[in-house]
């Protein structure tokens, strides 16, 4: 267990801290309710299983065209805007990227603002952070709404009155450790995930006990098993005990130490099977050849026991990582038919490209599927072993280092990153933001420093051959591992997505739009520019018997580093006219949040 | 350039000024073999093959193209690292200014002086926060290539993406590098 400081005078449990059997029953039980109610927005992706669905019907396919701007809030702070509010009662809780203010407005009073809460942190973890200095949202529960700052502090806030209750330093953001990641409220615990795999900086979830956050568990992503909280005899990876020293056999000496696989996503919670569901990222350095072995447990899809921690099975997608395919997406629960079954599935879409479906309680892996056509760094994947079926062309482990290997698709962007897509059980299919971009990838020696950035490689990215759009939005068969619709977007979709019961998805896009389609057939039903470029997540409530729609705008995040500019022109120069275009040619910066509604 | 004695002597007196107990042994490697660096490449080759020329460049470019060693270092190590707040190839992000445009400004002394310590521009309007690199091997062990690779961006004679043709890595490059990564 690593270092915790107290940081407001409440004296730390040390591990293995005693259950509060009292809280755990009230939180757990109100979350689960206050989740069934379409009214609110209780938890950034909607509910434990993270469908992002909402049964609000009143805007339904038919009159979303008539959506119209009901208000709008700035946030104040200009850089990347993702995540997305939540609606409790009649409160609507705000956050914004560093310096991570938190705004509570009342929304029975016209969004007055109630409490702000802005955490003074120290400048220097800003340029540690990989990608901008976004922040993926608050949690709520018990009365409190949770804060996982930029220098990984982890804060409770009265709800009521955003006075401080408690916080906790959950890294060292001097050594590149940082937080990015919304909280996840389980039973009478916080969780967290750790960010920094550019830094070198050991992955890790820990659970915090609401109450007074002394730490109930901390699991790392590499290392010994106990460290890991994984049983070599119980814990399984495609059904077969992992066994003894699983993690430490796949890295070379002490490398696990500095070796990534942050937990900077999603999680997810099934009640009935008491387990929560994240995946780890990238193992450091970017460069394969100074890292060789499997890198357990990076690039993993990873279950554990919401109590204890202990995982209960584990599952690799990427082993060792060559082209930065984090597994760090949402885990989105689902019970469907696969093969006249009913199934419990856990649904996944992979930086890798690959839309994976698996067994949820087993680990058991179903289907795996290519959801952009362009992925063409392996084959397939292969559903006994698990394994990818690479293509050495683009290995660039196999092509070795000072090489630059050449249209590997995706880029290290991924098919899709963190933001999150929807499921409509209506429908039964997935609505998937996506990226279409392809790279040229040179690993090289680099050094590692506590604090420095650790990459050692250098990446060009550019739209796959021919083509000239570098997004998709997409709906998906997950039982079947099949596309039924795609809308090709100018600019990577980097917006959760929101499905509702009115038969219309929601997605934003990087220039701005907060669009609206038929859930069935994917045809644009409205669409409205906002200040700024979109990578927060839509959501929606309801208040005095009308839907609303809600969204951040504030263009940054990964997406605002390489497309500001433009990305590089296609080295093949085949027809991709005007595909380096630059997002800053569409939008500023800006946070701004878009409130839609219907007219009386 | 004529102050890169002054300059490496200047790195050496910082770094022992700003972390204290916090040097290893490695880092000292580094910062000597910085001194060497910019004592033998970084400095004198360029300024005697610019000899003659209106104003010394720091990169060479041969007519079909072809960039020198040193450039194609900087533009390797620079998409390594920099990008990832100043954009791909220098050209600026959501939140990192464009270097093509700042080294149109900056002098080599400025450009290397916040390289290594770092700049702040942190107020309600802006939060700028540039890290100070004056201890990681990955940046300074390449500084003068990675502001070789900068400055031909900014002087418009090295386009976007990957150079399509470089020189091979010289000899005393591939020894200054091994010495200052400590590899």
């Amino acid at each position: 267990m690593a270092r915790l400081k107290p940081a407001s005078g409440y004296v730390l449990a040390v591990a293995g801290a005693i259950s509060l059997w009292g809280a755990d029953a009230t939180a757990n039980d109100e979350l689960l309710k206050l989740q069934d109610d379409p009214k609110q927005w209780v938890m950034p992706l909607g509910d434990y299983s993270s469908t992002r669905y909402s049964e609000l019907n009143q805007i339904t396919k038919d009159n979303v065209k008539d959506l119209q701007v009901a208000w709008t809030f700035s946030t104040g702070v200009l850089r990347g805007h993702e995540g997305g509010p939540l609606v409790i009662g009649n409160m609507m809780y705000v956050h914004a990227p560093f310096p991570n203010t938190v705004f509570a407005l009342d929304l029975s009073k016209d969004g007055q603002i109630v409490w702000k809460y802005e955490p003074q942190q120290d400048p220097n973890v800003i340029p540690v952070m990989c990608c901008d200095t976004v922040n993926r949202g608050v949690a709520y529960g018990d009365g409190k709404i949770f804060l996982h700052q930029a220098d990984t502090k982890l804060v409770a806030l009265d709800a009521k009155t955003g006075k401080e209750v408690w916080s906790v330093a959950d890294g060292d953001p001097t050594k590149g450790e940082t937080g990015t990641s919304a909280p996840l409220v389980v039973k009478d615990k916080v969780l967290i995930g750790n960010s920094g795999g550019e830094f070198g900086v050991l992955g890790h979830v820990t659970a915090y006990n609401m109450k007074d956050g002394s730490i109930a568990w901390r699991a790392n992503s590499a290392g010994p098993d106990k460290d890991m909280l994984i049983d070599p005899e119980k814990t399984t990876s495609l059904g077969k005990p992992v066994g003894k020293d699983s993690s430490l056999k796949t890295w070379e000496g002490d490398q696990w130490k500095i070796g990534g696989g942050t937990t900077w996503g999603w999680m997810s919670y099934d009640p009935e099977l008491n387990l929560v569901y994240y995946g780890s990222g990238n193992p450091s350095t970017w460069n394969p050849v100074q890292r060789p072995g499997d890198n357990k447990y990076s690039m993993t899809i990873l279950a554990r026991d919401a109590d204890t921690g202990m995982a209960k099975w584990v599952y690799q997608m990427t082993p060792h990582h060559e082209w930065d395919y984090d597994g760090v997406n949402e885990m989105i629960l689902v019970d469907q038919q696969i093969g006249g079954q009913d199934r419990k599935l856990l649904v996944h879409f992979d930086r890798n490209g690959f839309g994976y479906t698996l067994d949820r309680d087993t680990g058991e892996l179903l289907v795996a599927e290519k959801y952009d056509p362009a992925v063409n760094w392996a084959n397939k994947i292969d559903i006994k072993t698990g394994l990818p079926d690479r293509v050495k062309k683009y290995s660039t482990e196999a092509n070795g280092q000072d090489v630059n290997s050449q249209g590997i698709c995706p880029a290290a962007l991924g098919s899709k990153d963190q933001q999150p897509a929807a499921f409509s059980p209506k429908t039964g299919l997935f609505y998937v933001p996506t990226n279409h971009v392809c790279m040229d990838y040179e690993p090289f020696k680099v050094a590692y420093t506590a604090g420095q950035p650790y990459v050692g490689a250098t990446l060009s990215m550019y739209p796959p051959e021919g083509e000239d759009h570098l997004g998709n939005f997409i709906a998906w068969d997950a039982t079947t591992g099949k596309i039924k619709w795609s809308l090709p977007e100018p600019f990577s979709v980097w917006s959760g997505a929101l499905a509702t019961a009115g038969d219309v998805v929601f997605y934003g896009t990087l220039e701005g739009y907060l669009k609206a389609v038929d859930a069935e057939t994917g045809k644009e039903l409205y669409k409205f520019k906002t200040p700024s470029g979109i990578i927060g997540n839509v959501n929606t409530y309801e208040l005095d018997g009308k839907q609303y729609i809600a969204v951040l705008s504030g263009v940054g995040g990964w997406a605002g580093i390489g497309m500001a500019a433009g990305l590089t022109e296609d080295t093949a120069g085949l027809g991709a006219v005007g595909a380096y275009k630059a997002l800053s040619q569409y939008t500023a910066l800006g946070g701004t949040m878009t409130v839609f509604t219907l007219p009386e | 350039m004529g102050g890169i004695a002054v300059h490496s002597i200047r790195f050496l007196a910082l770094e022992t000024e700003t972390v204290p107990g916090t040097l290893m042994l490695s880092d000292w490697r580094c910062l000597i073999a910085i001194a060497a660096i910019f004592g033998a490449s970084g400095g004198a080759s360029h300024a005697q093959e610019a000899a003659g020329a209106e104003e010394e460049k720091p990169y060479h470019i041969a007519e079909d193209g072809t960039v020198d060693w040193p450039t194609f270092s900087g533009f390797r190590r620079y998409n390594s690292v920099c990008h990832t707040c100043h954009g791909p190839d220098g050209a600026g992000s959501s939140f990192g200014p464009a270097l093509v445009d700042s080294l149109k400004r900056l002098s080599y002394e400025q450009f290397t002086d916040i390289v290594v310590n770092g700049k702040a521009e942190v107020n309600t309007a802006t939060q700028k926060k540039m890290p100070a690199f004056g201890l990681d091997p990955n940046v300074m062990c390449y500084l003068d290539d990675i502001y070789a690779y900068l400055k031909a961006r900014s002087d418009g004679v090295v386009g976007r993406g990957r150079p399509a043709k470089h020189a091979d890595k010289p000899p005393e490059a591939a020894e200054a590098e091994a010495a200052c990564m400590g590899q």
